[in-house]
């Protein structure tokens, strides 16, 4: 069973016709046939977006994110449209009701993502990100930014604060032959969709998900809140074997380190104390970033 | 970013909120005047830097025995002898490191009968996705302490963006403050204020502390910290105006100029990464193999091979390098670009140091080609733990 979305996902795309998301479409187009169906543009509805691929793929153009759901039957949308429309943009998608919006904008102001977060928390929708590489469930379906060609299909989850961390515990679990059922990228802002939990949850209620690698990072409590939740689900009975990483112990506090969400401020959000935190909950926390695979193949072997 | 203390207050009086009256000079020859625009009997003379704890400071050059960052002038005079004694010498607090920073500018404030002080700071609460304000009667305290000696004597209250500050939210406000009278009157006007600021200016953190009640039983903003968002800067040109580039690194505000994320740090071996989490996690790997990274370098997703030339080219302007480390795991960045760039800076700087190049992901084979056929001396690696044993080997062999 896949997490989230599958085969069957039908995706529109905000910001289709730039560079980037032009690029990162024909790129899911190719990767196992992920059902791109649409484009939404506010000025060239009507027209046919056209991939520079060999099959030569087409997609139609709506003017509104309302009407493309509507004539395509979309369940999930991904927004490449830059920081300033962004927010604006994952408002449209939560307005027209999409069921899963994921959002690759980096740099979105953080007071507009505070208007987004009071919208979605009155909606339905789940939204991934902003800021975040998006979701790839191996053989089936690819939203976003990741590099497919380092998935296999498997038996782990990944879920990640970081873009490029993510696809480190991909590789490293393709390399030592373990593969992935899903990763999620839930991306660096402050403020955000969906969070570790949210993953978590998905993941312990999968049957293929049979261990799963959490990375964090410096800021927040979100890496606390999560292993809070592992051991109150391991308490009930519901565990599986997770190896963690958290990034930033050498950063200086009181610096925002790339991410907008990557900060030690007031003695909060440092690595130690949420690497202490994950390792009471009993996650494997790995020392070294290059150690994901092996570390979780060590765990499994017990 | 970050600004004056003076330029946040002028910020806020623009929104409403109470303020004294002062004047910036950046010469002592100007003190006299500045003296002269306020009614005195009294007057605080106020270090302008980035950096908080100014009041318990110490400057490097007068010795011990010499006053802090700012002092109280009870005459006309008083006020001319501090700010020559101020000017262009270096302060040191708990936040400047003990470099210090050079004070250029100062604040000639007309001073304050104080009654009581207290603690009020707005930021975006990230566990509830909403703005926040961290009040309470501690004022004029290093709230950390506070927060974590009594974190009883700490209240938060979120506001619904939707509706902003309510009446109830104000009185919430005004009740941890224990007020009373006028000055809880100006307090139910104030929190709306600072919110409207804070919102409408797109402010990271808007910290008071002191914010106080005086003798006359009014409202006053004392000291004033406040930082913007930078992802918001572009909608703010009358902000961006107040950025004072002799606080900030010369090699952050060359690599933000080409939006590149770069800290700099203490060690000796330079890295350029793509995502912010994997160039942590490089410096990280670093450290664990017994050296310390220079910096942190995040080029991007959207990076171009302008983008990338710049990055190298900040990495080895830092004469404290003594290796690079190029770590590229091309998602949304490509690595053929990454290559590209690497090899155009190379080939206009020259390479003096060693590098160590590992690529993966997106165009791996193509930017591997790129580096391959370049010609250049570039060590090449498998992966991230064989990336940073070979460039900590390299630089330890060098030494």
């Amino acid at each position: 069973m896949s997490v989230i979305v599958n085969k069957d996902t039908k995706i529109i795309v905000q910001g289709l016709t730039g560079k980037t998301g032009t690029f990162h479409t024909e790129q899911a187009l190719e990767y196992f046939g992920t059902k791109m169906v649409a484009g939404v543009h506010p000025k060239k509805g009507g027209t046919t977006w056209s991939s520079g691929l060999e099959s030569s793929a087409e997609l139609p153009i709506y003017t509104s994110v309302g009407e493309a759901k509507d004539a395509t039957g979309a369940d999930a949308s991904v927004i490449y449209v830059p920081p300033a429309g962004a927010g604006a943009a994952i408002i449209e998608a939560i307005d027209a009701e999409i069921p899963f919006i994921v959002c690759i904008t980096e740099g979105i102001p953080v007071m507009d993502m505070v208007k987004v977060k009071a919208k979605l928390e009155k909606s339905s929708s789940m939204l991934l990100g902003p800021n975040c590489p998006g979701i790839l469930t191996p053989e089936e379906c690819k939203i976003g930014i990741m590099p497919g060609s380092i998935f296999k299909k498997g038996s782990v989850g990944v879920v990640s604060r970081s873009g490029t961390l993510t696809y480190e515990a991909v590789y490293q679990t393709s390399q030592v032959g373990l593969g992935q059922t899903t990763a999620v990228g839930i991306g660096g802002d402050p403020v955000k969709g969906t969070e570790f939990i949210d993953v978590l949850e998905k993941f312990l209620a999968d049957d293929e998900t049979e261990s799963i690698i959490m990375i964090g990072e410096i800021g927040g409590s979100a890496e606390e809140d999560a292993a809070q939740f592992l051991a109150d689900e391991a308490k009930k009975g519901r565990s599986k074997p997770t190896v963690g990483f958290i990034a930033g112990r050498t950063a200086p506090p009181g610096r925002t380190m790339g991410h907008a969400g990557a900060i030690v401020s007031g003695g909060k959000g440092g690595a130690e104390d949420k690497i202490a935190a994950m390792e009471a909950a009993g996650i494997r926390v790995s020392p070294s970033p290059a150690r994901l695979g092996v570390t979780l193949e060590e765990l499994l072997k017990g | 970013m970050n600004i004056h203390e003076h330029q946040a207050k002028a910020v806020l009086k623009s929104f409403g909120a109470p303020v004294a009256e002062g004047v910036a000079i950046f010469s002592a020859d100007d003190a006299a005047a500045a003296a002269d625009q306020l009614p005195g009997p009294l007057w605080v003379v106020k270090s302008q830097i980035h950096a908080g704890g100014r009041g318990k400071g110490q400057f490097k050059e007068l010795g011990p025995d010499a006053k802090g960052g700012v002092r109280l002038a009870f005459s006309k005079d008083e006020v001319i002898s501090h700010a020559k004694e101020m000017l262009g010498n270096t302060l040191v607090t708990h936040q400047t490191g003990p470099d210090g920073k050079q004070v250029n500018r100062l604040y000639i404030e007309d001073g304050a009968d104080i009654e009581t002080e207290l603690y009020c700071s707005l930021l975006v609460n990230r566990e509830t996705g909403r703005v926040s304000f961290v009040v309470s009667t501690e004022g004029g305290m290093d709230i950390e302490a506070v927060a974590e000696e009594t974190p009883e004597k700490i209240h938060t209250i979120d506001i619904d963006p939707e509706t902003g500050v309510t009446p109830a939210d104000a009185a919430k406000i005004a009740d941890a403050f224990e007020l009373s009278g006028t000055a809880r009157d100006d307090m139910l006007s104030l929190a709306g204020i600072l919110y409207k600021a804070f919102t409408e200016k797109d402010m990271a953190l808007l910290e008071v502390n002191p914010l106080i009640v005086m003798k006359d039983g009014h409202m006053r903003v004392l000291d004033a910290k406040v930082s913007f968002d930078g992802n918001a800067l572009f909608r703010h040109d009358d902000i961006m105006e107040l950025r004072d580039e002799t606080e900030e690194d010369a090699k952050e505000i060359e690599a933000s100029k080409y939006d590149l994320a770069y800290v700099a740090l203490d060690g000796n071996i330079g890295c350029m990464v793509n995502g912010a989490g994997l160039a942590m996690a490089t410096m990280d790997i670093i450290k664990l193999y017994g050296a310390e990274p220079a910096n942190f370098l995040d080029v991007g997703g959207g990076a171009t091979k302008e983008k990338v030339t710049a990055a190298f080219k900040i990495i080895t302007a830092d004469e404290n390098v003594k290796g690079i480390l190029v770590n590229i795991f091309g998602g949304i960045m490509r690595c053929d670009i990454i290559a590209e760039g690497v090899v155009a800076a190379v080939k206009e700087v020259g390479l003096q140091v060693p590098l160590v190049v590992r690529l993966e992901g997106t165009n791996v084979q193509l930017g591997k080609d790129i580096i391959n056929n370049s010609g250049l001396n570039v060590i090449a690696a498998d992966d991230l733990d064989d990336a940073a044993q070979k460039i900590v080997a390299a630089v330890k062999g060098a030494e």
